[in-house]
């Protein structure tokens, strides 16, 4: 029997949903800086986040997962591809427009020490998400970024302190806070841990999980690392070369991945369990360049189970168990 | 255990410092740690605990001022290469140690090919033919996996992958066969398949060359994975130090229990993570006594003020904190009754 090919269907208390997005980034070389080609960086990305609860974004380093994060936010202009927030279609509208939505969707980054202006105090900082959402009060504002830093677990003196005489955990720490100050419904954790210690990384995992059960905020949870995206997550897309490759239920994933890459990423994810040594099932070669990518599936060079016919024609998605999609023949 | 004299590389109470702006940042403050023929010995801690340092200062790269090797004696094959003149030191570094960093675009020069880096790590230490050692660099570059290795040896590093560079990196490091092979981070900016080839890689080739391997890594992931031994350091000295699955298993020492409690993984989902409070103190203000006592909860009045010493429980399984020892002697209990 054939399996039948279907998309993303939606259900009611989806909070974003996110239809064929697309962001290709164009080449210039030469001296005349013609046009070389397309970095293919989202190749038709579906997404949908149910309201309080967390999507796990996971692939390897260039495979597009921030350009997702960024394209959501319209910090990047997507070229197509609808992003459909809270029934609202939000692609198509101008900077001007997109003002109060800024409110309901917060990004937190990467890197605590970029994200942060090192010439404004904590508090400024904090209070402008305040004063963009037009408090005008002053004393208001400042009880407001000391009921933030209380949230996050900071000392409230914080607020007159400049970020160079904060740590990376608490500059996450300050950044979530931020992000926390317009009251948002969505946040978009941008690799939140991976500039961080070890020890840290689990104190803003448990402030992160707080939050959302204090908050009922909804994340869109980006990472490379399966094991924090597994706890984390209710959900998890696996995403290779600009397109989604699986998309289940957390559990469903991770128990029963079906697709080449999700279990290879699986086998290849150490886990801190000493009796799991010896060699292991590893893909051959690295990610490839998104540079004007080979017709036909995007992990055609690297899967173990390539067949002539994945290097002809796109691959749609598969639905072989409830809400487990994945992009391949075999299902 | 084995005697000082088997060992290949053995350190003992290494201090180094380093001075500036008024202050001393004591970044390995009394370390010691031995790796066997053969063996594998990992060296875990966050960022800023000493782990670096001190593979630096076994190749004698740290720069003086304003670094300055305090104390301590590091034995090689019984020698002491800090008594070593800068010459006797060039003979053995590339030769007989060989390092592997953890940024491998950083570490090649840009402007040289990738033949031309590897046959100068074979020419500074060996008298040979370029022919043979062109020969040899083909060999190195199949050893470590690298396809149509001729074409690649033309290669400038940019050319190369990620992936790609860090094998070139360690095709370097083998091309004298060393005794002792130090990876800093090897595989950290590396992504997850990637990383996986490079560990099945020092797996591979330490079976066949019989190498040891003083691998220093912040993640214990690839620890649990790779680790015949391991040390644990915190904030410039070894907390604890033992065979790998008994620190899996049994970890001794609150900071390593802490460490592996606060892992998540998708068995846990839904439990609130353990995570130890408070940060990693900075190298120039470390706390009194037992470095970890502000973030520990078994901390007891003489924690603030002096040092404990290692503690052995007679099978080579090491840790330096007193307070658990005797507790465990105490009721005889394992891991799980000190966490939760």
């Amino acid at each position: 029997m054939k399996p039948e090919v279907v998309g993303i269907n939606s259900s009611n208390n989806t909070l974003l949903r996110v239809e064929g997005l697309k962001k290709y980034f164009p080449v210039h070389r030469g001296f005349l800086q013609r046009l070389a080609g397309r970095i293919k960086a989202v190749d038709g990305v579906d997404l949908e986040i149910e309201l309080g609860s967390t999507l796990g974004l996971v692939g390897e380093s260039g495979c597009g997962k921030s350009t997702v994060g960024r394209s959501i936010l319209k910090l990047i202009e997507p070229d197509e591809g609808k992003i459909i927030y809270g029934g609202q279609d939000i692609s198509g509208l101008s900077r001007h427009e997109m003002k109060p939505l800024r409110t309901e969707m917060q990004i937190i980054f990467q890197d605590p020490f970029g994200s942060l202006n090192p010439r404004m105090t904590i508090g400024t900082s904090i209070e402008e998400g305040l004063r963009a959402r037009g408090v005008r009060d002053r004393a208001k504002r400042t009880k407001r970024v000391e009921e933030l830093l209380e949230m996050v677990g900071m000392a409230t003196g914080a607020a007159d302190r400049y970020p160079h005489e904060f740590s990376g955990g608490q500059r996450q720490r300050i950044g979530i806070a931020r992000a926390l100050s317009v009251e948002p419904s969505l946040i978009v954790c941008d690799e939140p841990i991976s500039a961080l210690d070890v020890s840290i990384q689990a104190q803003i995992i448990n402030l992160l999980n707080d939050l959302q059960a204090q908050l009922g905020l909804s994340y869109l949870f980006i990472s490379h690392d399966l094991n924090v995206v597994g706890y984390l997550s209710d959900g998890v897309a696996v995403m290779y070369l600009g397109q989604i490759m699986e998309y289940a239920p957390a559990q469903e994933l991770y128990e029963n991945p079906l697709h080449p890459y999700t279990q290879a990423l699986l086998s290849a994810a150490p886990r801190p369990e000493p009796n799991d040594r010896g060699q292991w099932a590893t893909l051959s070669g690295d990610v490839p360049s998104p540079f004007n990518p080979p017709p036909g599936c995007k992990f055609q060079g690297r899967c173990p189970l390539v067949e002539d016919r994945c290097r002809e024609a796109e691959i749609g998605f598969y639905e072989p168990g409830q809400g487990h999609k994945v992009r391949c023949w075999k299902f | 255990m084995a005697t000082n004299q088997d060992m290949l590389l053995s350190i003992q109470d290494l201090k180094v410092y380093f001075r500036g702006n008024g202050k001393i940042a004591r970044a390995v403050d009394g370390v010691s740690c031995e790796v066997a023929h053969g063996e594998t010995v990992c060296l875990v801690g966050e960022s800023g605990c000493g782990k670096t340092v001190s593979a630096l200062t076994i190749l004698g790269l740290i720069s003086q001022p304003p670094g300055e090797i305090v104390g301590g004696r590091i034995l090689f094959k019984g020698q002491n290469l800090l008594d070593m003149t800068e010459d006797e030191m060039q003979k053995i570094r590339g030769n007989r140690i060989a390092m592997v960093f953890q940024e491998p675009m950083t570490s090649l020069n840009p402007v040289f090919t990738v033949g031309d880096q590897i046959e100068e790590a074979i020419m500074v230490h060996e008298n040979v033919s370029p022919a043979e050692t062109r020969e040899r660099c083909v060999r190195l570059l199949t050893d470590v996996g690298i396809a149509a290795p001729e074409e690649r040896l033309k290669d400038y590093p940019h050319q190369l992958s990620g992936g790609q560079r860090q094998r070139v990196m360690i095709a370097m490091a083998l091309a004298c066969h060393p005794e002792l092979v130090i990876a800093d981070e090897p595989t950290t900016a590396l992504d997850v398949t990637v990383q996986a080839q490079i560990l099945n890689l020092f797996a591979a080739l330490q079976k066949k060359m019989g190498m040891s391997l003083l691998y220093i890594t912040h993640d214990l992931s690839v620890v649990a994975k790779i680790a015949d031994r391991i040390y644990v350091m915190y904030a410039g000295i070894i907390v604890e130090q033992a065979d790998a699955s008994d620190i899996f298993h049994h970890p001794h020492h609150p900071y390593t229990q802490g460490l592996l409690a606060s892992l998540p993984a998708r068995g846990n989902r839904g439990k609130k993570l353990h995570s130890i409070p408070g940060q990693v103190p900075d190298p120039a203000y470390k706390p009194s006594g037992c470095p970890f006592h502000p973030r520990c909860d078994f901390a007891v009045t003489t924690c603030h003020d002096t040092l404990p010493e290692m503690c052995d429980d007679g099978k080579g399984h090491l840790s330096r904190c007193p307070v658990l020892y005797e507790l465990r002697y105490e009721t005889g209990g394992g891991r799980d009754q000190f966490i939760q």
